[in-house]
Formats: structure tokens, C-alpha cells, sequence
């Protein structure tokens, strides 16, 4: 399922002295089946984009068109439900949505508004748990005896309980411990390859964007500056950083050795593997003379 | 939806009425309140309606602001001028239907009950959307220190005040996010059977009441680590002043309040 935006507009509180344009003319495709990164400093407007992914906000102005569904400003409440259920949003620290007096209560509870069986959803959460992490045993604990991490994990649990086609993750590791984070992004790039799910990832980590996205873009003040895949638009280092967004680790240093030895890495490598690899070619074909 | 909610919000200005003293515009305002019960003729509620359209004009706010102030309210205000109507006893009967009797006399009280609710939402509407609710809570802390003498905690009272205040905005954007994150799960606020919207209202109420004890606790902590100590021997950071406009204030509610004296029957 495609989601489409064009000449995107969005202005908070319209009609008040109170009002701010938070988007302009925005224009962007996430295709079905890639895994998207939307980056961009704090205030550039991501989060208003999010809510547009499943039509929580109404754009003031152009369209966005979420499958066959096309959002206008004009556009009807009504039925909005069947997208919800398509996308599925994990907000930011998104523990803060538990409620239920259980965890597999608080998972079941997306599918049931979707018109699953309580024991269907009571099912899916059975299934799910080990998937974030966590095991059988926390089923009928209750949400808020948990550590925050295991919170996240419910959460997000409770997103994916929905099967939705498109997952929208909002800065999901943000507050987590080192290895929470690598594990928490590993699941979704595991269900992004497993299930082909469709995955756009809000971030600041440019290390998560290089390493799990295909498709990177840029946001600032509210419009798109840049579009296209992160191997392109990490070559643009002095760029990225006058957006205040800076390049994966692995980018920097591979800079590093590029200015030190006169090495030129092609393509440039996203990940510590690629780095590696690309090191060891240079090194035995005797380029590392210097070093 | 938060949006929409204009009432009891600040907006900022620099018209008289804003840099007008907090505790002048409060007693003021609750002065009004007081003596709005005096009028009881066309004369005496035309004199105050114009004292309160001056006060309009005067704060440079858009009159659509204050009619906003009543619309929440409006079913309230309508049901007590129907009551008014239907339950007054009076000379000239224009009506009668059985036990319903519509008399000149009753029509006249709804019509003033109608101006009396409309105009104490509009001078309390100049008061909030012209003062900074931190102003207001430092003139209430002002009005209420004579309590300080029986014991009161005054300045408690004050802080507590302003706390709630603070965290008014910060509570509506973890309301907003909340909302969000249910719908996104799939709940409708709003639509539905009144059942189903208050079964809606549990997966908003429960994370938000967690959220605020959690910030409740935090920020408890946070003023016992700077050593925070209320009452007295503490400074204030905003002083109140008390100018020549503000006693002019003041002498125009004296004189609002003889006109309605003199003109009352």
C-alpha cells in the first residue's frame, strides 16, 4: 500500500491568533514494501507528516492519498477506522498509551477495536510477546508493574497486534538501553523482511538510518529538502550537517580515511560490515601502505 | 478538539486592560459579579452592558472571542431563561396552556437572566484573556494574605494555584498525544452511543491520571532538591505594581456601582 502526498499543507489552530503553519506543499511517496526513514531536527515537522500517515490530522491543504483512500481537508470522518487499522503507529515512548489491568488485555485491545474475538486477540498476543522480547509469563501481569522497557515492548506489542501493513515508528528506541535498542530495531527490520511490511521510521540516530533504510528524507521547516537513498544523500556530509542531522558513524570514519590516505570508498558504506569489507580489499591490494 | 478551547485563555496584548494591576482587574471583576444582582430594570442592565462593551473595546480582542466564552454554555443558560419564563408569576398573561403560563413579567425576568449569565461570562472572559494566569494566582495570594493571621496556608494555596495553571497546557498536549495513540489503535472519540463514547474515555483517563501522578512525584522531587522552602523570608520574582490607571479602575466600578444604586427601582 502506497502512501502519497501531494502539496501537503498543514496549519495548527487556522482562524486564531494562535496559528502556525507547520507544513508546505509537501510532496512524498512511501512506497508499499520499503523502509523509509524521515529525519529531521526537532520542530521540522515530522511528527505533524506522522499523524498524516493515517489521517489523525486532516492536511488545510493538497491531498494525501493512503492506498485508494484520498484524505482532503474536506474529507469525512467516517471510515477512517479500516486505515488505522492498515497503519500502525508507535508513537514516541508510546508506554504512555497502556491502560488495561493486563498486558495481554492492553495487546488485544487494537485487534478488538478492529473487531477481533477476545480470544483471538488474547491469541495474538500469546503469539507476540516472545516476538518484542518478553515471554508467556507476562501475560496477565499488569502493564504498569513493568520496567520502561518492558512497557515499550508491550506497546509496541499492542501496535503489532493490529497486523497492520504499514508500520510507522516514531524515535522507537529513544530512552532505551544500548542493547534494547539494537534488539528492538532488529524485530522491526525482521518483520520488515520476514513480512514485508512496510516500515517508515521517524529518528535522529542516522546510525539506524543507515543501516535499515532504503529510502531517506529530509524535512526542514516543514518542507521536503531531499529525497532518495541514504547511500546518496550521506555522501552530502557538510549538508546533512547544516541541517543539523550529521552522517552514520561508519560514514565519518570512512571520511576520515578517505582525507588521511587519499582512499575512495565506492559505494560508500552504510554499515560497520560494508566498512570492513570495503578496508580489507584496500588493505590487501597493498593501499594501506601508509598506515 | 483542544483547539477549540478558547475559554479562560490568555492571549497576549498590550491594551489597557492587560497592563492593567491582576488584583485590580479581579477585584473588579469579582465586584461586577457582586453588583450585577442590583440591576433590576432595562436602565440599569443597558449601563452595565455598556460599561462591559467599553471593557471590550478596550482590551483590542476580537468581540468573536467572547462570544466563544458563551457558546460552551449556552444550553446551561437557555435552560434556566426557559425556567425563569415558565415559573414567573405576573400580571399580563400573554400565554396560558394548561399549568403553562407565559407572562409579560416572566419573559422581561428571562431576558434579564439571559444578560445577566451573558455579561458575568464576558467580564470574566476580559479577565482571563487579559491576564497571565500566573498574575492572577500572585493577586489572589495578595487578596487572601489577611487569612495568613487565622492560620491559613495562604501561600500553599498560592503555589498549588499556580501549579495546576502551569500544567494546564502540558496536560492538554498528553491528552492530545494519548488521544492520538488510541485512535490510532482504533477508538472513536466522539461517535457512537453515549455508552461507547464513556467506555472511549477509560484508555484516555487511565494513562493520564499515571502521567500526572508520575509528574506530580517528579516535580515534588526536583523543588525538594533545589531546597525549595514556601511562606516566609521568600522573594518574588514578579512584583505587583499598583499604578494611577488601576485606581482608576476602581473608581469607575465605585461609579458603576452608584449609577446602579441611584438607577434601580
Amino acid at each position: 500500500m502506497d502512501i502519497r502526498f501531494e502539496e501537503v499543507g498543514y496549519t495548527y489552530q487556522k482562524g486564531t491568533p494562535f496559528q502556525s503553519r507547520a507544513l508546505h506543499d509537501i510532496d512524498l511517496t512511501i512506497e508499499a514494501g520499503s523502509f523509509t526513514a524521515l529525519v529531521g531536527h526537532t520542530g521540522s515537522g515530522k511528527s505533524t507528516v506522522l499523524q498524516h500517515l493515517n489521517a489523525l490530522k486532516k492536511p488545510t491543504s493538497g491531498q494525501v492519498t493512503i492506498g485508494d483512500r484520498v484524505i482532503t481537508h474536506f474529507s469525512e470522518d467516517k471510515g477512517l477506522k479500516t486505515l488505522r487499522k492498515k497503519v500502525g503507529i508507535v508513537f514516541q515512548f508510546p508506554e504512555a498509551q497502556l491502560f488495561e489491568e493486563t498486558v495481554a488485555k492492553d495487546i488485544a485491545f487494537g485487534p478488538k477495536n478492529f473487531g477481533v474475538s477476545e480470544e483471538e486477540g488474547l491469541a495474538k498476543a500469546k503469539e507476540l510477546l516472545p516476538l518484542v522480547g518478553l515471554d508467556e509469563s507476562f501475560m496477565e501481569r499488569s502493564p504498569f508493574d513493568l520496567s520502561g522497557g518492558q512497557m515499550r515492548r508491550v506497546a509496541i506489542a499492542g501496535v503489532l497486534a493490529m497486523e497492520p501493513e504499514v508500520l510507522v515508528l516514531d524515535e522507537p528506541t529513544a530512552g532505551l538501553d544500548p542493547q534494547g535498542r539494537k534488539e528492538v530495531m532488529d524485530m522491526f527490520y525482521n518483520l520488515y523482511q520476514e513480512q514485508g511490511l512496510t516500515v517508515v521510521l521517524v529518528t535522529h540516530q542516522m546510525d539506524d538510518v543507515a543501516t535499515y533504510a532504503n529510502h531517506m528524507i529530509v524535512l526542514e521547516k516543514g518542507t521536503v529538502m531531499k529525497e532518495g537513498h541514504p547511500r546518496e544523500l550521506f555522501k552530502e556530509a557538510g549538508w546533512l550537517s547544516s541541517m543539523q542531522l550529521g552522517v552514520p558513524s561508519t560514514v565519518r570514519f570512512a571520511h576520515e580515511l578517505e582525507e588521511k590516505f587519499q582512499w575512495h570508498f565506492d559505494p560508500l558504506p552504510l554499515t560497520t560490515d560494508e566498512l570492513a569489507e570495503q578496508m580489507q580489499v584496500k588493505l590487501s591490494a597493498g593501499e594501506g601502505d601508509a598506515l | 478538539m483542544m483547539e477549540k478551547l478558547i475559554f479562560g485563555r490568555y492571549i497576549p496584548g498590550d491594551s489597557l486592560i492587560h497592563r492593567l494591576d491582576p488584583r485590580a482587574k479581579l477585584v473588579g471583576a469579582i465586584w461586577f459579579i457582586i453588583i450585577i444582582f442590583m440591576a433590576n430594570n432595562w436602565l440599569t442592565y443597558l449601563v452595565l452592558a455598556l460599561f462591559v462593551l467599553t471593557a471590550i473595546k478596550l482590551s483590542e480582542i476580537s468581540p468573536k472571542f467572547f462570544i466563544n466564552g458563551v457558546k460552551p454554555l449556552i444550553w446551561l443558560i437557555l435552560f434556566t431563561v426557559i425556567l425563569q419564563i415558565l415559573f414567573t408569576s405576573g400580571q399580563t398573561i400573554w400565554f396560558r396552556l394548561g399549568p403553562i403560563v407565559i407572562s409579560q413579567e416572566g419573559i422581561l425576568n428571562g431576558v434579564f437572566i439571559f444578560m445577566r449569565f451573558v455579561l458575568i461570562i464576558f467580564m470574566s472572559t476580559i479577565l482571563t484573556l487579559t491576564t497571565m494566569p500566573l498574575s492572577l494566582t500572585d493577586a489572589i495570594e495578595y487578596l487572601l494574605r489577611p487569612l495568613d493571621a487565622v492560620k491559613v496556608p495562604v501561600h500553599e494555596i498560592a503555589l498549588m494555584l499556580s501549579i495546576a495553571l502551569r500544567f494546564v497546557p502540558t496536560l492538554m498536549d498528553e491528552t492530545e498525544k494519548i488521544m492520538n495513540a488510541q485512535r490510532a489503535r482504533g477508538i472513536d472519540f466522539g461517535e457512537g452511543s453515549i455508552y461507547q463514547q464513556m467506555k472511549a474515555i477509560v484508555p484516555l483517563l487511565i494513562p493520564l491520571f499515571v502521567s500526572s501522578f508520575n509528574r506530580a512525584e517528579e516535580l515534588a522531587t526536583a523543588m525538594e532538591a533545589r531546597g525549595y522552602k514556601g511562606g516566609e523570608g521568600r522573594t518574588k520574582y514578579r512584583q505587583l505594581n499598583w499604578h494611577n490607571r488601576d485606581t482608576a479602575v476602581m473608581v469607575a466600578f465605585g461609579l458603576l456601582s452608584v449609577a446602579l444604586f441611584v438607577l434601580r427601582v
